[in-house]
């Protein structure tokens, strides 16, 4: 294929980066429907349109690569998964039937391609399996803490993205697949071939979890 | 068997605590939480952390170069194929 018909750099057709994501107004979110553009440039990019492909690129890249980032939490990571996300996408594009939304597809195949280099990783990060063992000092007991400290009108973004960074892995995927992509959790235990009760189970030691990081950074704040 | 509501204990709340939640209840409803300050301020923690990682999250912007790398790779693969 003539290189020629590659775009230099395609152009930025995404929308704003402060643009909050929330699962009502993510297009790449669960559920939302693509958008009439999208599917124009998609139909041409699985004709082996390369401008649409890139083009393509330029639509979704942000959201893709944002959830390999909160997904793996390191830059050089998150880069690598969303070429190969990317990479997987123009190899299977012609496969896209239009049973979902076009964005709902791209999502899921961009969390597969995680789920994929996650369980490769295996030592170096708490494996799924572990991560749905109880852990016996995380009781419901320890829950407490002093009603004074609380976080609400109290999390900033990066106290929140510090403290999601640093939950062992398990916990963040379950965290940001449900908190922040907004999946349910049955589509989760499907994704991570767990039961319905560990997702909700694995979710709420996350938001334990959380909550404690970002008390002790509450604290800190106020000495 | 499950335990009246009205006779838990702490422990015994936060066990269900994950369920309530997730299983889409209204867990503020509970009415242990009618008696406890501690477990209130604990859930309204957790709902706090969930509507913060729906609304703070900003979307990234990758690097310029990383279109770079996927064209490249996938001239390669076609080059290859």
């Amino acid at each position: 294929m003539p290189n020629s018909r590659f775009p230099k750099q395609p152009q930025d057709a995404s929308t704003g980066g402060l643009t909050p994501v929330t699962a009502s107004a993510d297009p790449a979110s669960p559920g939302v429907s693509g958008s009439p553009i999208d599917d124009e440039v998609m139909i041409r990019a699985q004709a082996g349109d390369h401008l649409a492909f890139a083009h393509l690129y330029s639509l979704h890249k942000r959201r893709i690569y944002s959830l390999c980032l909160r997904m793996v939490g390191n830059v050089a990571e998150a880069e690598d998964l969303t070429q190969e996300a990317f990479l997987q996408l123009h190899r299977k594009i012609a496969t896209f039937r239009g049973d979902s939304a076009f964005s709902t597809w791209l999502h899921r195949l961009a969390i597969n391609v995680v789920l994929m280099h996650l369980r490769k990783k295996g030592l170096h990060l708490m494996s799924l399996d572990e991560a749905m063992e109880p852990v016996p000092d995380e009781g419901p007991g320890r829950s407490f803490g002093a009603p004074d400290l609380s976080l609400v009108g109290s999390i900033d973004r990066l106290a929140l993205e510090r403290a999601v960074a640093a939950l062992p892995a398990g916990y963040r995927l379950i965290f940001v697949l449900h908190d922040v992509e907004g999946y349910e959790h049955n589509e989760i235990a499907d994704m991570l071939d767990c039961s319905i009760g560990n997702s909700k189970s694995q979710l709420h030691k996350a938001r334990l979890k959380l909550r404690d990081a970002l008390r002790t950074s509450l604290r800190g704040e106020r000495r | 068997m499950t335990k009246d509501p009205q006779q838990m204990n702490c422990h015994e709340f936060q066990a269900q605590l994950a369920e309530l939640i997730g299983s889409g209840q209204k867990p503020g409803d509970h009415p242990h939480l009618k008696i406890c300050p501690l477990c209130r301020a604990l859930l309204a923690d957790l709902e706090t952390i969930a509507e913060a990682a729906r609304q703070l999250f900003p979307i990234q912007q990758p690097k310029e170069e990383l279109w770079e790398r996927i064209e490249s790779a996938i001239k390669d693969e076609e080059a290859s194929s």
